[in-house]
């Protein structure tokens, strides 16, 4: 990381703080890193839904719509079951088994119809689906969201480096989804399901000639990508939310990252959800100081939050044209 | 083994007799019969919300072209309802209230973009494609959103509708809808000419094998950018009328799930059928609006109905009254 | 199959046909007025709707389902939080149902972009929420009128209590749309201090405040000012204590914190202040019944949402009874309520020449009580008959 110039752009038009804790060049450093972890942390979450998302789409070429739809199951899950066991971990643990069993019966009933068929079909299908499952929550659970809670002592920060505070479920969620990236790695490349998940990725037909039961191990996989999504709506529900349509947002950002990444490819999916995640925070933290500097206040106020989305699609769009297959072509795994 | 004229089927006002001419005949006559319904049973709600069904019908006529004939499938289409629908009510906004100013600046404008962006999308294929159109529409309505001036997020209140020099009143609902209406039949018969031209067919060979057409010799990707830009101008004009419809304007029409709503009306009134974007979007809004009066959940209903057609229905309603279904 | 969908297809088009039809408005015989009634019934501020609701009902229930001695039909539309549905759902209430009152508006950015239909159709509207400037003035009409306030003048009047504490800076925060902007300005307005820092946040979607708590830290402040409505307004509570910053740099808020949020809150809520032009705790006649009805039906306390919305109810009583029932003497009742001749539980109050209320400002804070319970309490009285300042720009009277 390039060192901080103190005297950078942005430094001479906020107000000097008061109090004295080292120099200014210090204070930013420190705020900068605590932006990257932010930025790893929406990396993460990102992460589990793009892995699944990929899967699914590089494995059985379906454009699934509805993913954004599982991840909201994930959170109202564990709320539910949280507050009826009254324990965090518990409550996270059912809702998973409750996401990915609702994955795969869906995948039997509704997705298996829709496999080999144009992509246009899963786009009209499963934006069905998130029709559906919006009212279906909304029916079972009402319209008020739900709420989370986390155990107390999750509930402060924790000092990572001297003067650096960082909230500690925070840091939970980056070292919880950095295990399970490291288990999914471990699934796809050492176990034999994994391996046919790969067979499956770059060869279809073979898989299936050999014998394989195919619709086992899609619907497995629908499971697998479901459980990813649901973790990361549980993951996230303590300090965002529960709410329907709460897929919607974060699912387009998923797609972003596969498309970065390179369909069909988990490390590919890892490496980009990481650069988005990053790019998102760090340009809502830095972009707006950045254009007070040209802009008026009000107008930077505005444009800042749009220019900061903006710049994640940018970045598709740069990667599409410049290296279409993505950072990490599925192919070359 | 068919010839490029044959394997795109020609479409158009040639009459077929047959289930489907009925139900489509039968369909626009409902529709010009509207305002009469309206007045009769003093509903003028019944106008409104036709109104915006023939507005969003001329867009998904748009994109049918491009989608439907083409294979282009854009998942960002409603982009260009918002900038017809900005130009209208920047330029409001700005003292310019001539619709003969106004609605040159929408079609022209959304072309512009259009041909940008096709430019720069059309050297990609498949899911890529879809995913940057996505990416492209998503920058134009954060732009949108940071505009402080024109309402922002907010949206913007468009004081009065085009007006043209006192020749069309278009607060005249009644009139206005015929307007719209009249688009709409001017858009479909626009789209089935320029379908069954030479360009037309080019446009659906490169759709069905495009390594022949550039074998033969054309230019693909300039007759595909063409088509684009057409689409693109087309429902620009579409948001244009809806900006006048509405009185308002904001980003949350060019939101990508707006986009996928366009996509669902297209296949769900048939993909390729010059009159499946009208049946899509009478099918689809009128359910959405009776659902939602008769139950507060309407998506337990609407939902599996879509998926039913994706799974049961190849070719959407259309393709359900085609004289040679499958 | 083919069959099957078909004839579906075909028999719930003419199902949708028919009942549109037999929505088309009954002719003659009843007079019972219709009331519309926009808020948000879905989504995380639902929960503001549903209190809404609860209160305009109980209020109805309590004069015997009549204004002015006739029956009452009240419609509920969601507007989704969105501005474009909410104009939707009010043409529809207005070309569709034919009401002859609305009311509602919880979020600013709907009240401003349905005020059009509104104007144009001369329809008497009493918005229990949303506090635009715009409404307050260059676009104040004869026939809106606000039981709730103006936007700025809340964090006005935190601005104030800010300077009465001594607080020499400040960070803002608040999200991105009229409301959140104009509660900014509210703040500037009247604190005399310095502001170190402004964060407008992407509405409603952003829910992840890390980064701008983290700016607000960093600028060191003496004290951070929040506006974040609903459901928001309970993630940002919890990510500030999380953060660490409670208990480092005192937070001010402004309908924050409410009666809805707070049993979800908990003891985070307790050492955050808000403005609030009510609370639950004021002592007059009117306000101890509304909240003891409130109690013994919904067994939660009501929020300033619902209580801005009861008073709604008195309003439009006030306005028919004076016509003796002739609605369509929109004149008679618009001079009638611009009296303000009822028994808010707010207090008395006048209206001003924008039809906002001249009213008072509190601030509030959370405590337990003994039993465990979770309540917002008066702390002390901010600034007495307060009128917004955007009453010059409106052209009435």
């Amino acid at each position: 990381m390039a060192a901080l110039n103190p005297r950078h752009a942005w430094a001479p038009t906020r107000g000097a703080p008061t109090g004295a804790l080292g120099s200014q060049g210090d204070e930013q450093m420190l705020y900068f890193v605590e932006q990257c972890l932010n930025g790893v942390q929406l990396g993460m979450l990102l992460f589990l839904l793009a892995a699944g998302l990929t899967l699914i789409f590089g494995i059985m070429d379906l454009v699934n719509l509805a993913h954004g739809s599982l991840y909201m199951l994930g959170a109202y899950f564990a709320a539910t079951f949280a507050a009826v066991t009254g324990s965090f971990v518990l409550g996270a643990l059912l809702a998973l088994l409750a996401t990915a069993a609702s994955g795969m019966v869906l995948e039997v009933i509704a997705i298996r119809p829709l496999y080999g068929r144009p992509h246009l079909d899963h786009v009209l299908g499963t934006f069905g689906l998130i029709l559906f499952f919006n009212d279906l929550v909304r029916r079972i659970w009402g319209p008020d969201g739900m709420t989370l809670s986390l155990p107390s002592e999750m509930l402060r920060a924790f000092q990572i480096l001297p003067g650096v505070y960082y909230p500690l479920y925070r840091l939970v969620i980056i070292l919880v989804t950095l295990a399970v990236a490291a288990l999914l790695y471990l699934l796809v490349m050492r176990t034999r399901l994994g391996m046919l998940i790969r067979a499956g990725a770059s060869n279809r037909e073979m898989v299936g000639a050999l014998g394989i039961n195919i619709k086992l191990l899609y619907t497995l996989v629908f499971g697998l990508g479901a459980s990813l999504a649901g973790f990361a709506g549980l993951m996230q529900a303590p300090i965002l939310t529960v709410q329907i349509g709460m897929g919607e947002n974060i699912l387009i950002l998923a797609f972003v990252v596969i498309v970065i990444g390179g369909i069909g490819s988990i490390r590919g999916a890892f490496v980009a959800a990481l650069i988005v995640g990053l790019l998102d925070t760090l340009g809502r933290a830095f972009l707006p100081d950045l254009l007070r500097a040209v802009l008026s206040t009000d107008a930077a106020l505005t444009l800042a939050p749009a220019l900061s989305s903006m710049s994640i699609y940018m970045l598709m769009a740069t990667v599409l044209v410049i290296r279409p297959e993505g950072l990490f072509p599925a192919a070359s795994r | 083994m068919k010839t490029a004229r044959e394997d795109s089927g020609k479409t158009g006002f040639a009459s077929r007799l047959g289930a489907r001419t009925a139900l489509t005949a039968t369909m626009l006559a409902l529709l010009a019969l509207v305002p009469l319904y309206a007045a009769v049973t003093g509903d003028p709600f019944a106008l409104t919300l036709f109104t915006r069904i023939v507005i969003m019908a001329i867009a998904a006529v748009s994109l049918d072209l491009i989608m439907g004939y083409g294979g282009m499938v854009s998942f960002g289409h409603a982009a260009y309802l918002g900038i017809g629908g900005y130009a209208v009510g920047i330029l409001w906004k700005e003292g310019i209230v001539s619709g003969f100013v106004q609605w040159p600046a929408a079609i022209a404008i959304s072309a512009l973009l259009a041909l940008v962006v096709g430019a720069l999308s059309l050297r990609t294929r498949g899911v890529y494609f879809i995913m940057i159109t996505l990416a492209f529409a998503q920058m134009i309505y954060y732009v949108a959103q940071g505009l402080d001036r024109y309402g922002g997020d907010d949206g913007l209140t468009i004081g009065q509708r085009s007006s043209f020099a006192g020749l069309i009143d278009l607060n005249n609902n009644t009139l206005f809808y015929y307007i719209c209406f009249a688009a709409l039949i001017g858009s479909i018969y626009l789209v089935s000419r320029i379908v069954n031209s030479r360009f037309g067919l080019v446009i659906q060979g490169a759709r069905s094998n495009e390594r022949r057409m550039r074998a033969i010799g054309f230019p693909v990707f300039r007759y595909r950018l063409v088509c684009f830009v057409i689409a693109g101008a087309l429902c620009g004009f579409a948001g244009a009328l809806l900006a006048n419809h509405t009185n308002f304007i904001s980003p949350a029409i060019m939101f990508w799930t707006r986009s996928g709503d366009l996509m669902v009306i297209v296949i769900l009134g048939g993909l390729g059928t010059p009159f499946g974007p009208v049946i899509g979007a009478v099918v689809y809004l009128i359910l959405e609006e009776a659902l939602s009066r008769v139950t507060e959940y309407s998506g337990l209903f609407l939902g599996p109905a879509l998926l039913l057609v994706a799974i049961y229905l190849r070719g959407g309603i259309a393709g359900l009254f085609r004289r040679n279904a499958p | 199959m083919r069959v099957l969908i078909k004839s579906w297809l075909l028999g719930t088009t003419a199902l949708a046909l028919l009942t549109a039809a037999a929505d088309a408005p009954a002719t003659a015989q009843q007079k019972t007025i219709k009331i519309g009634f926009i808020s948000t019934f879905s989504g995380p501020a639902a929960a503001i709707g549903k209190d809404m609701r609860n209160s305009f009902e109980l209020g109805l229930d309590q004069v015997g389902r009549k204004l002015g001695g006739m029956p009452v039909e009240v419609i509920y539309e969601d507007d989704q939080i969105k501005p474009d549905v909410g104009v939707q759902k009010t043409k529809k209430l207005i070309e569709s149902d034919h009401v002859d009152f609305i009311v509602g508006y919880i979020w600013s950015n709907v009240a401003v972009a349905s005020l059009k239909p509104l104007v144009d159709s001369k329809t008497i509207t009493v918005i229990t929420n949303a506090g635009a400037s715009e409404i307050a003035g260059p676009m104040c009409s004869p026939y809106v009128f606000s039981t709730s306030w103006q936007n700025d003048q809340t964090p006005a009047a935190i601005g104030t209590y800010m300077n009465e504490k001594g607080v020499k800076t400040a960070f803002l925060m608040g999200p991105n749309y009229i409301a959140g902007k104009d509660m900014l300005h509210g703040v500037q307005s009247t604190f005399k201090g310095k502001i170190v820092g402004q964060e407008l946040t992407r509405w409603p979607d952003q829910l992840d405040f890390s980064a701008e708590l983290s700016k607000a830290r960093e600028a060191k402040p003496d004290a951070i000012f929040a506006f974040y409505p609903g459901g928001a307004g309970i993630q940002f509570i919890t990510q500030y204590a999380q953060s660490g910053l409670k208990g480092q740099i005192p937070l001010y808020t402004a309908f924050t914190i409410d009666d809805l949020s707070l049993p979800r809150l908990k003891d985070l809520a307790i050492g955050v202040p808000g403005a609030q032009n009510w609370v639950n705790d004021l002592p007059n006649d009117a306000n101890k019944k509304f909240v003891a009805d409130y109690k013994a039906k919904f067994h939660t306390s009501p929020s300033f949402y619902g209580a801005d919305t009861y008073d709604a109810v008195a309003l439009l009583d006030s306005a028919v009874t004076a016509v003796h029932g002739n609605l369509s003497d929109k004149e008679g009742m618009r001079k009638a309520m611009e009296k303000a001749d009822i028994k808010s539980v707010r207090g008395d109050f006048k209206f001003g020449n924008n039809h906002i209320p001249i009213q008072s400002f509190y601030l509030q804070d959370a405590g337990k009580n003994a039993d465990g319970s979770y309540a917002l309490h008066t702390v002390s009285l901010i600034v007495k008959n307060d009128q917004d300042k955007y009453h010059t720009q409106c052209p009435m009277k």
